[in-house]
C-alpha cells in the first residue's frame, strides 16, 4: 500500500470511524435514539447493543446509552430498521437547522 | 542450456524460472501452448505453483490481482479478443498497483474473426497504465519474462510482454534457457510491502472522492488524482529501472541488449525504418539489401512501448533525414499509434526528421521482405527536408 519510500500509493483504508471520510455531511435523515424506549438505557446496563453491530459506519458507540456520532453518521437508516425495540427513528435534518420552519419546539 | 522450443514454450520456461506462484488462464489461440505447458509443469511437480482454470480472460485477471494483494507472484497470458474481455481488470491491476505479467501473444481484433497476428490488441491497452514491451525472439522472450517480473515487483506496475502470434509462438528457434541458480540470483522472491492480512484487516482500493481526506488516524491521504499522479511518476521512472534491470540481467547472463530501442545499421543512415515485434529482426533483410544498393538505410525496434523512452527515441532518429514507420495497428481515423509517439518524441529534436506512415499485416497478411524494400525505396526517393502533414500512409501488401 505504501512503497518503500513511504508514500502511498495505493487507496486503502481501515476499519473505523470515518473510514468513508466525514460522511455526515451525507445526512438527510437524522437518526435519534429515544432513550426512555432504548433496551440498554432503559436496563442501564450493558445490552442488545443491534445499532452498534450495524451501523456500517462504525458511527455508534457500544456503550449505556448508545450514543451516534454525527460526524460520520451518514444517514443510511439501518440501526433505526434493526432496533429490536423500535428505540430509534429517522428525523428530517431539516428539523435540526435552527430558525427553519420546521425546527422542533 | 540450449534449446529449440516454440516462442510460447519459451515464454513458458521463463515462467518456471521467475517460480510464479499463481497460474490463472482462459486458453485463446495463438495463447493456448503456453497455458498448456504451465498446467504440464505445475501437474508433473516441475513448478511449485496453483493453477486455476477460469471461466473467461476477466475471471483470470481477476484472480491474478486477488493472488497478487495476497502477497503471490502471478502471471496470466492471452491474446487479441481475450485481452479485450480482460480490459476492465487491466485497469483495475495497474491502479491497484499489482505487479502482474502477462505475456499477450498479438493477434488481430475480430471483427471479423481472424487468428492471425497483428498489433491492434495489444495497442489498444496502450493507456491503461501497464509497462508494455515488445520482443523480437525466442531469447527476447524468455529473459522478458523474467525481467518483467524483477521490473513489476521494482515499480509496483504490471507489465505486458507482447510478443507476435504464429509468427514467434509457434516457430522453432534455439535459445539459451537460463539455469535456474542463476534466475533466483537475479529474481528474489515477491516480497510486496503490504499483503492481505487477516490480522490487519484493511479495504483495498476503496472509493475515492475527487478531493484529498482524512483517514481514520487524522492523516490527510491521497484522493483519485494524486494516485494517479503517482502511477504516472512511477511510470516515467521505470523507464530508468528497465535500463538498470538490463544491466544487472546482463551481469549475470552475459546477454545485454539495449531495453529501448533496438538499432540496426544506423551509425550514418540517413533514412530509418522503425517498426515494432519481430517485423523489426525482418527489417534488417530489407537494411543489408538496400546498402549492398548504395543507400544509407538502418532499421529500429521499439522494444519499450510504455512508457514511452521518447529521449532514446528522439537520439537515435535525430540524425536521420526520413524515419519511415511500418505498423501492423492503427488508430482508427488517425494513423498509426507509434507514427503518432515517434512524431510526438522528435517534435522538439532540431531539424528533426520527416516521418512516413505505413500500415502493414493487418490479420496476419502475408509481409513480404521485397515489399518492403520497395516501400523503403518510395521513401528514399521523397523530398529530404519535406516535413509530412497531411500525407496519407501507404497501405502495404493491400489488394483490393
Amino acid at each position: 500500500m505504501e512503497d518503500s519510500a513511504g508514500r502511498q500509493i495505493v487507496s486503502h483504508s481501515e476499519p473505523g470511524p470515518g473510514d468513508g471520510g466525514i460522511t455526515g455531511s451525507w445526512r438527510v435523515l437524522r437518526p435519534v435514539i429515544n432513550l426512555d424506549v432504548c433496551i440498554p438505557a432503559r436496563q442501564k446496563k450493558e445490552a442488545c447493543f443491534i445499532c452498534w453491530l450495524y451501523c456500517p459506519d462504525v458511527a455508534i458507540t457500544r456503550s449505556v446509552p448508545p450514543v451516534i456520532d454525527y460526524t460520520y453518521c451518514k444517514g443510511c437508516g439501518i440501526c433505526a430498521r434493526e432496533c429490536p425495540a423500535k428505540a430509534i427513528s429517522m428525523v428530517e435534518e431539516s428539523a435540526f437547522t435552527k430558525g427553519e420552519p420546521h425546527a422542533p419546539d | 542450456m540450449h534449446r529449440i522450443e516454440s516462442g510460447n514454450t519459451a515464454a513458458a520456461m521463463g515462467v518456471r524460472l521467475s517460480r510464479a506462484q499463481v497460474i490463472a488462464a482462459y486458453p485463446i489461440t495463438p495463447q493456448t501452448p503456453l497455458t498448456e505447458k504451465l498446467a504440464e509443469y505445475i501437474e508433473a511437480g516441475d513448478m511449485q505453483a496453483e493453477y486455476i482454470p477460469v471461466e473467461s480472460e476477466h475471471s483470470a485477471m481477476a484472480v491474478c490481482i486477488a493472488a497478487a494483494s495476497a502477497g503471490a507472484r502471478a502471471f496470466t497470458a492471452t491474446s487479441a479478443n481475450g485481452l479485450l474481455y480482460m480490459h476492465e481488470q487491466i485497469h483495475w491491476a495497474a491502479g491497484a498497483r499489482l505487479p502482474v505479467v502477462m505475456c499477450v501473444v498479438n493477434r488481430g481484433v475480430g471483427a471479423p474473426w481472424t487468428v492471425w497476428n497483428d498489433h491492434q490488441d495489444s495497442m489498444s491497452q496502450r493507456d491503461t497504465g501497464w509497462i508494455q514491451i515488445y520482443v523480437n525472439d525466442h531469447q527476447q522472450i524468455i529473459d522478458t519474462v523474467i525481467k518483467a517480473f524483477c521490473l513489476a515487483e521494482e515499480t509496483s506496475i504490471p507489465v505486458m510482454v507482447c510478443y507476435d502470434g504464429y509468427l514467434l509462438s509457434h516457430t522453432y528457434m534455439p535459445f539459451d534457457m537460463p539455469d535456474q541458480d542463476k534466475a533466483d540470483r537475479f529474481l528474489k522472491p515477491f516480497e510486496p510491502e503490504y499483503a492481505l492480512d487477516p490480522k490487519m484487516p484493511a479495504n483495498l482500493n476503496t472509493v475515492t472522492l475527487p478531493e484529498t481526506r482524512m483517514n481514520i488516524h487524522g492523516i490527510e491521504s491521497p484522493g483519485y488524482m494524486e494516485f494517479r499522479a503517482r502511477l504516472q511518476e512511477d511510470f516515467m521512472g521505470a523507464i530508468d529501472s528497465v535500463a538498470r534491470i538490463e544491466t544487472q540481467f546482463s551481469r549475470i547472463f552475459g546477454r545485454f541488449c539495449d531495453p529501448y530501442v533496438e538499432k540496426y545499421r544506423m551509425e550514418d543512415a540517413d533514412t530509418v525504418a522503425v517498426s515494432i515485434g519481430s517485423l523489426s529482426y525482418q527489417f534488417r533483410d530489407v537494411v543489408d539489401a538496400l546498402r549492398a544498393g548504395g543507400s544509407k538505410v538502418g532499421c529500429m525496434g521499439v522494444r519499450l512501448y510504455r512508457p514511452f523512452p521518447s529521449r532514446a527515441v528522439a537520439e537515435a532518429l535525430g540524425a536521420a533525414r526520413k524515419v519511415a514507420v511500418f505498423e501492423k495497428a492503427l488508430s482508427y481515423g488517425y494513423q498509426g499509434p507509434l507514427h503518432t509517439d515517434i512524431l510526438g518524441a522528435l517534435y522538439a529534436s532540431k531539424d528533426r526528421p520527416a516521418v512516413y506512415g505505413h500500415i502493414l499485416g493487418l490479420g496476419g497478411r502475408k509481409i513480404r521482405t521485397p515489399d518492403l524494400v520497395d516501400a523503403m525505396k518510395k521513401v528514399l526517393a521523397k523530398p529530404v527536408g519535406s516535413q509530412v502533414r497531411d500525407e496519407p500512409m501507404e497501405w502495404i501488401g493491400l489488394k483490393l
